[in-house]
């Protein structure tokens, strides 16, 4: 399978296979006027399988974001069809509206205005913990926030 | 940025010794303390019913000569209209120099930290935190024991739903010297997430039992609390478990002879009250120092200090 190799824009690769379309999603990638190339159950010599996404034009992404999605993306800028950088993600420390406490006791699931907020609490594990009720997040994959 | 107490983490350990330091002043001379709030003015926003924490926070305002105002249910408030807390505890930081808020609901102080412009203390926000109710504990045990180390202590009862408990075993585990029996039906057991973050991170032992008879003989401090119903979302449960353990004079007599019976009240039928007359509790003296160290931390939030021991001349 051949994808167009792009000349200015974002490669998001070794993406947890299965899981483009929830960083798609996330990304509002789908507002974009630009091509986006996903590739699912790519050949990895690390991951078995991989997911990439490929964006044609240049773009800020959140990196704390992806991050928390998965630690383990790595995210390549694309000048004159060359790789001009290659970023590692790292956990974020704070999290702001990208998640939403599942705890039906915690303050933010009856006023929903507030901002979500959760604070990395354990590195190892992933967890983080609502800065407002102390409610862990699953170590599963996350569900998109508001 | 005005200084909060959200969470007894937010104190360091000095400071949480500071404050017993000045609520045991204040215990020795409470004259000298009677105008330092003067003008001052605390209100209390008590968004579920409460007696002793709201009329202590109240009482303790008044004794160190300021004022106090606020409501004492959500139904007398712009809740009832459908206003935000977060909008309700900003309008009030209009008003007054420091807060003390109660809600139902977890990490609403929290979320009024954010807005307020004055310091806000959180006086119990559902099963979550109750910051204060662990300082009158902390002052309780260094009436009682002398020290904030060198104890067994049995936790009794609600361990899961207990947000005191779970404050009190996060201030102590910053001390040392401490043995601590966590006592509780199963389904009651002593949240995960407490027993790694204030114990096993800190390598503090720790033992687990259903059993209080069998660990009474090597208490110092025993801590007994009630099952709260509005905890559970199942009544069947709350009526399964809410009698699992009740304090008699009978099952105190293997106790040590200066054990110290700790509650954070109210309680319903859990201490018997026939033990009310046991010199070994000493849970209504504990109501009475919940007045005076909230007295000590309404000073520290307002960043005003002890008045100094003066001596009179012969």
């Amino acid at each position: 399978m051949n994808i167009d190799s792009i000349q200015n824009g974002v490669v998001l690769d070794h993406i947890q296979a299965g899981k483009s379309m929830v960083i798609y999603r996330y990304l509002h990638l789908d507002a974009l006027d630009c091509s986006v190339a996903i590739i699912q159950n790519a050949r990895s010599d690390h991951m078995g399988k991989k997911d990439i996404i490929k964006i044609d034009t240049l773009m800020d992404l959140d990196l704390d974001v992806l991050g928390y999605f998965d630690a383990n993306i790595t995210v390549n800028i694309i000048r004159n069809g060359e790789l001009a950088e290659k970023k590692r993600l790292e956990l974020p420390r704070k999290l702001v509206n990208v998640i939403r406490c599942r705890n039906p006791r915690c303050i933010t699931t009856a006023e929903e205005q507030l901002d979500a907020i959760f604070l990395l609490s354990d590195p190892e594990r992933h967890t983080y913990r609502c800065a407002y009720c102390d409610t862990a997040t699953d170590k599963t994959f996350p569900n998109m926030g508001k | 940025m005005p200084r909060h107490l959200i969470d007894i983490t937010d104190l360091t350990t000095e400071e949480i010794d500071g404050l017993i330091a000045t609520a045991e002043d204040i215990l020795d001379r409470p004259d000298a303390y009677q105008d330092v709030c003067k003008r001052k003015q605390l209100a209390t926003l008590f968004f579920e019913p409460s007696t002793r924490t709201r009329l202590s926070f109240e009482s303790a305002m008044l004794s160190l000569g300021g004022n106090v105002l606020g409501f004492s249910s959500a139904e007398s408030s712009s809740t009832a209209k459908g206003e935000t807390v977060t909008d309700t505890v900003h309008t009030v930081s209009c008003y007054a120099d420091i807060i003390a808020m109660r809600h139902p609901k977890e990490g609403a102080p929290f979320a009024a930290s954010q807005v307020s412009e004055v310091p806000i203390i959180n006086a119990g926000d559902g099963g979550h935190n109750h910051p204060t109710q662990t300082l009158t504990d902390l002052l309780t045990i260094h009436r009682e024991r002398g020290s904030l180390s060198g104890f067994t202590i049995g936790f009794c009862g609600d361990l899961k739903f207990g947000r005191t408990v779970h404050s009190l075993v996060n201030a102590l585990s910053r001390y040392t010297g401490i043995r601590y029996i966590f006592i509780s039906p199963l389904e009651l057991k002593l949240p995960r997430y407490v027993k790694e973050h204030a114990l096993k991170q800190r390598n503090i032992p720790y033992e687990q039992t259903t059993d209080l008879s069998a660990v009474m003989p090597e208490l110092d401090i025993l801590y007994m609390t009630r099952v709260q119903k509005e905890r559970f979302f199942n009544e069947e449960e709350y009526l399964r478990l809410k009698d699992s353990y009740i304090l008699t004079p009978a099952k105190l007599s293997d106790a040590k002879p200066d054990l110290s019976i700790l509650h954070p009240l109210p309680r319903v039928n859990e201490v018997s009250v026939a033990v009310d007359r046991d010199p070994r509790a000493v849970y209504w003296k504990q109501v009475r120092y919940g007045k005076y160290i909230r007295m000590a931390l309404i000073m520290f939030l307002l960043g005003l200090t002890p008045p100094p021991v003066t001596t009179s001349l012969p």
